[in-house]
Formats: structure tokens, sequence, C-alpha cells
């Protein structure tokens, strides 16, 4: 019985976590007449997958959502995979260099993104890379890699530096004692900026709008922003089938994933 | 995004010299060498979307040699997408927009001045007061015809039927309006049992408001000695003061619809809560779709001041600078906006058809729908001054949106409202004309 207070709140935090997606599955089912009602209904009373059928009868929604995938999962990997000795130097080794490279991460992170995205295009257009998905993966990685590695050398940070010397005094050298104690504790950190660097992928509209302008190369954002009109008027009822369906990969992505958040976390923990 | 845009535009024209070249109206394409058009369209609804893209597949069925990609574009976003893609040279071919974007791409030389590139029976059919909303000026002082315009947006009111009847006062025609005072009493006597005569949707006050303004003649802008700059007199100040009247005054507005945007009061609509919406004529097809069985509604026009006169804002199709098929593009923009397709397009996105020809299909002028009373209210039309000011745009999102809002929120006075509009009006507009 003591437990039923924490089970509530546990619910109620579920709810409360779930709202937006039972409100989404629940817009999606509804017809016209019905989500234009002053009083709410939480189940649609005559459920209709119109909305399913006018959101992939228009536009070309898997094709959209894979596109997406792969973006996302070569942007999040190369990410992580150019952060990591960078967040590793930046945390380990303290100097004048150091720090003008933490300030110019800093730095980069301010200023507004339309000041650099015509002359970016330019660059894109003369290397070919305009509508084309390793172009957007290349504009991906470099948007996402000062927040992934300022995220990255935090948790490199928070490895105490005596378990690479008690590595060192057991005969380790700095690749081996980065291998074998350092890596397994950055798990976590590696797994999270993972996550973040695709969720930033996976949402980003701006850049792709301006890169991609071939119907066949779109992605995912700039498909569902065909639902909406001038003003914020918008098809609430294709935009939520749709929008439903475009979180499924997120939430496939984040189920294999969170797993092994978890076992990074437990190895960090026997390793500590 | 508006004003992303006007700061991206700046940062485009230190870059232009760079990226100048290319087409400028002359064909590339050999006689007989198949070509291919990008068309970036804007429609969004179903039916609009369906006619666009069945037109497309009509064109490329007939003329193999010249084919349309349709890409698909979206109103929110298509100024940030095509100053990058205009700095870049990679534009789309035919390009979808509305007047008021033309002026700074067209002065910016982004655009194919059209003027002599127009087919006859095209240009015939689309009246001059439509064309005067695409005809700008190209930036060394000569005018030119930057874009075809084909559907056009007017103020309606959308009213419930039952407590309009209800109230007893004289329902508007077409032909004889409510006055702005009849609008105001009418609406007094539909406000009782706590529900209101109208409401006023004011996320976006803007365009509605200033294009409502030349009911009295309020311009905002006035050009003398060659330079533009803002003007709130009385004949500006007039339909502010009643809107705001309306909402403080005689409390006959729903206070409640304030922040909302154009189509989020409809529930409230439906169930009654006030009887009339000032509305775009689109909007019509969300109250269509959407009003619960037995609701009637009913279309009537906008109320006139010392005239019925609103401000003309047109969708058009332009052709790129850039583009290496202008010809072929132009012979397309024919085929697609030719009377018999306007009438299409204007069915499918719920708004007034510029040809004369498509005005007078009969799917125009009915009674269902209100059609016959929105197809009339495209005789009010009239360009409107401030949406040919180059630098609107960023007036229109930096000053004038937050000061309408905060003086329709009763937050300033009128005089305060004017004020602001003028002076950081003016600072704005100083920097488009040094």
């Amino acid at each position: 019985m003591r437990r039923v207070p924490q089970y509530a709140a546990l619910v109620a935090y579920i709810v409360f976590l779930a709202f937006p997606l039972v409100w989404l599955l629940s817009t999606a089912l509804k017809t016209p007449r019905e989500m234009a009602m002053a009083d709410p209904t939480w189940i649609p009373r005559d459920p209709t997958l119109a909305n399913f059928a006018d959101a992939f009868g228009e536009q070309d929604l898997v094709g959209a959502a894979l596109r997406s995938l792969v973006v996302a999962l070569f942007s999040s990997v190369l990410t992580v995979l150019v952060s990591l000795p960078a967040a590793y130097a930046m945390a380990r080794y303290r100097g004048l260099l150091n720090k003008i490279a933490i300030g110019w991460v800093l730095v980069s992170q301010v200023f507004p993104f339309i000041l650099i995205i015509i002359p970016l295009f330019m660059i894109m257009r003369d290397l070919a890379l305009v509508n084309t998905l390793p172009g957007l993966v290349l504009v991906h990685v470099t948007f996402t890699l000062p927040f992934a590695l300022w995220m990255l050398q935090g948790y490199v940070r928070a490895v105490p530096r005596e378990l690479e010397e008690a590595a060192a005094v057991d005969g380790a050298t700095r690749l081996r004692s980065i291998a074998s104690v350092v890596a397994p504790l950055l798990a976590p950190g590696v797994v999270a900026t993972l996550l973040f660097s695709f969720i930033s992928s996976w949402n980003e509209f701006m850049f792709a709008l301006v890169i991609l302008q071939n119907p066949d190369v779109m992605t995912l954002p700039l498909t569902l922003v065909r639902f909406t009109g001038p003003e914020g008027v918008a098809r609430l009822g294709p935009l939520a089938a749709a929008s439903l369906m475009a979180t499924i990969p997120s939430l496939i992505f984040f189920a294999i994933i969170q797993r092994r958040l978890k076992s990074g976390l437990m190895a960090g923990a026997v390793k500590g | 995004m508006r004003i992303r845009s006007a700061l991206a535009a700046a940062a485009v024209l230190t870059l232009a010299a760079a990226c100048s070249g290319g087409g400028g109206g002359e064909s590339s394409a050999a006689p007989n060498e198949p070509v291919k058009i990008n068309f970036l369209s804007l429609a969004w609804q179903k039916e609009s979307l369906a006619a666009n893209k069945q037109l497309v597949d009509e064109w490329n069925k007939a003329n193999p040699k010249i084919q349309v990609t349709y890409v698909q574009g979206s109103w929110d976003n298509v100024n940030d997408q095509l100053v990058t893609q205009f700095a870049g040279g990679t534009a789309p071919d035919v390009i979808h927009n509305d007047s008021p974007a033309l002026a700074g791409f067209s002065s910016d030389g982004y655009l194919l001045d059209l003027k002599d590139k127009l087919p006859a029976e095209l240009k015939s059919d689309i009246p001059q007061a439509a064309w005067d909303t695409v005809t700008f000026d190209d930036g060394k002082g000569r005018q030119g015809v930057y874009g075809v315009p084909f559907l056009q947006e007017s103020q309606v009111i959308i009213a419930n039927k039952k407590l309009l009847d209800a109230s007893g006062v004289r329902v508007p025609t077409s032909d004889n309006p409510w006055t702005w005072d009849e609008f105001s009493a009418a609406a007094k006597k539909m406000t009782k049992d706590g529900n209101f005569g109208v409401a006023w949707p004011m996320k976006s006050p803007v365009n509605k408001t200033l294009n409502l303004a030349l009911n009295f003649g309020g311009t905002f802008f006035q050009t003398a000695d060659g330079k533009t700059t803002v003007k709130v007199g009385p004949e500006e100040r007039e339909v502010l003061q009643r809107i705001h009247d309306q909402l403080y005054k005689d409390k006959s507005a729903d206070p409640a619809a304030l922040g909302q945007g154009t189509a989020d009061p409809l529930p409230a609509f439906y169930k009654g809560k006030f009887a009339l919406l000032p509305a775009g004529v689109y909007l019509r097809q969300q109250v269509a779709e959407q009003a619960p069985d037995g609701f009637e509604w009913v279309t009537l026009p906008a109320p006139k001041g010392t005239s019925a006169q609103q401000g003309a804002v047109s969708q058009t199709l332009s052709i790129a600078q850039e583009s290496k098929h202008p010809d072929e593009a132009m012979k397309f923009i024919a085929f697609f906006l030719n009377g018999q397709n306007q009438a299409k397009l204007a069915k499918g996105d719920w708004l007034l058809p510029t040809s004369q020809t498509a005005a007078a299909d009969p799917a125009m002028t009915t009674k269902e729908n209100g059609w016959d009373v929105a197809t009339a209210s495209a005789k009010n039309l009239v360009v409107a001054p401030f949406l040919k000011v180059n630098g609107f745009d960023e007036w229109k999102s930096k000053v004038a949106t937050p000061v309408l809002q905060e003086y329709f929120g009763n937050k300033i006075t009128i005089d305060q409202a004017a004020s602001k509009l003028v002076e950081d009006g003016n600072k704005v507009l100083e920097r488009y004309q040094r």
C-alpha cells in the first residue's frame, strides 16, 4: 500500500509524457468536423483512416522517412566519430590552444545560421553537393559537431584521470588505457551524443529546405510542412497522420539505443 | 521567417554580383531539344494540390519536349528558400508566390520581366488592376511585370445564419453591403446571453487591417520627392479605431479570439459563441468541411466606408531571371493559367480567379458556399500602395505586427500606436532608400 502513491505518480508521469502522442493519434483518426468541435473528444466518435489515406496518397511519406533515416543515421555516427577524439583532446590537454578551441566551439554556436546559409549553399553548389543526401549529411555533421564536442568533452572530464594513471602504472599505453578504461565509461555519453545528433538531424528543416530542391531527395520535415498553409493554417488531419508516422522510426531508434544506454551505464558502474 | 528573409536579402545583395549571369530571358535550348522546367508550387489544400498536379500531368502529356517537374514548397518558408536559391543561381524556373514578395525580388534582379513575353490572350483575360499588383521597379527605375497574377483574396464576413436572422438586422448584399456603422450596430445587436456579435482573430493583424483600411482611403505610406514614409492619419486610423471600439467600447467583439490565428475561432463560431467572423474568402473551405450537421452559414460582403475598396494581394507565377528556358516556362504558365484552368485552381483554393473567363465560370457564381458573394467582392480589389513599398515586409513583421497587437490588446492608445508605426517604421524604410 505504501507504494500506491509512487505508482500513481509514475502513471501520472507516463500519461504526461504520452499525452502528445495520444493526442496525435486521436487527431489523426478524427474527421474534420470532429476536429473542429469546441469540446474536443479524446476518443474519436467516428474514427476514420481518411487522414492516413490523404497523407500517404498525396506525399511520398515512406520514401521521405527512409531518406531522413539514412541522413540522421549517417550524420549521428559521423558526428560521434569526428567529435570523440577531439573531445578527448579538449578534456585532457590543458593549455592556451585548448582554451581557444573551447572558446571557438562556444562562439560557433552563437552565429545565426541565416548569416552562413548563403555562403554555405554556394560552397555546396560548387562541390556539386546540392540536391544530394551526402551534402545534407555533411551540413548536419558540421552543425551538430560543436555541441556534440561540448557534450562529449564533459563526459570525458567526468572520467577520473586517475583511472588512466592507474592503467599506465599497470603498463598500459595511452591508447590501451583509452580503449580499455575510458571508452567503456564513455559509452553512455557516446550514446547520449548519438541520440542528440540523430534527433537534431531527423528534425532539421532549414538546411534541408535550401539544399534539397529535387522532390525525389526531400526529407521528412520538408514533406510534413506541405500540409500547412499561410498564416499557420494547416490541414490538421493529414498532418497529424503524417507526423504520427514520422515519430515511429525515432521511437524504434530510441528503443534500440536505450538498451545500449543502460548497458553503457552498467559498464561504467563496474569499471568505476 | 520574414525577418530572416530580410536579413538574408541584405546578405544576398553583397553576393549577388558573384552569382549573376545565366538566363536573362533567352532560351538556351536548341530547336527541338527537350527541356526540363522546375515548377515550385505552394498549393497545399487537397483540391488545389490535385488540380495543380493534374494540370502539370496534362501539360507533360501534351508537351513531351517541355517536361515540367512539380516541386512542392510551403508558404511559411518559400521566401527563405528562394533567397538562398536566387543567390546560388539554382532557383526553380517557374515560381509560385504572392505579389508582395515580388517587389524585393524584382528590384534585386532575380525575376524576369514578363512584359514582352506575355501572350496577348492571357494578358487581355486578366484585368489591369491585377497586373498592377505585379508591376514593380526593377531596381534601376524601370517598371516591369514580374509575375502573372492568378488568384486573389478578398475579405468577407462569414456569418451564423441562425443568429443573423434572429437579430433582425438587414442582411447585406454585394450590391448593398453594410456600412461600418451598420456593421457595428449589427454586432451590438447580436451580442447577448454571453455571446458576442463578432470575433476578430488578430494574431496576424497587418494584412487584414491594412487591406480594410482602404475602405476609408487609408494607405499607410506616402511618397514625396522620391522618398517613402509611413503615414497614420485620420484615414488610416478609422478601421483600427472601429475594431478597437467593438472590442472595448461596444464590447461586441469576442476578446477570446484576439490572440488567435485566422482559423482558430471556428470551433467557437460553430458553437454560436459569436455570430460574425471577418475573414479571407479562403476560410469558407474550412467552414464547408468542418461545420457540424445543421449549422447554417452565409457569406456576407465586407463592410464599406467611404468606399468598399480593399487591398489586393495576388498569388503569382513568376519566371526566375536565371531560368535557362524562359520561353518554354512562359508557354507553360500560359497553359496553366488559362481561364478554364484558373477556374479549377480557384475552386481548389477557394480564392478568386483574376481571369475574367474563369470568373464567369458558373461554379464561381453559384450561391453554394457563398461563391457569388466571394466572386463579386473581387470588383472592390485595388492595388494597395503599401504592397509596393520596398521594406514593407520588414515594417510589417518588425513594427506593424507587434504594434497592432499591442493596440488591439488595449495596451497602448491609438496615438501611441500611430507614433510607433511612423517613427519606428521610418527607421526601417530609411535603410531601403539609401
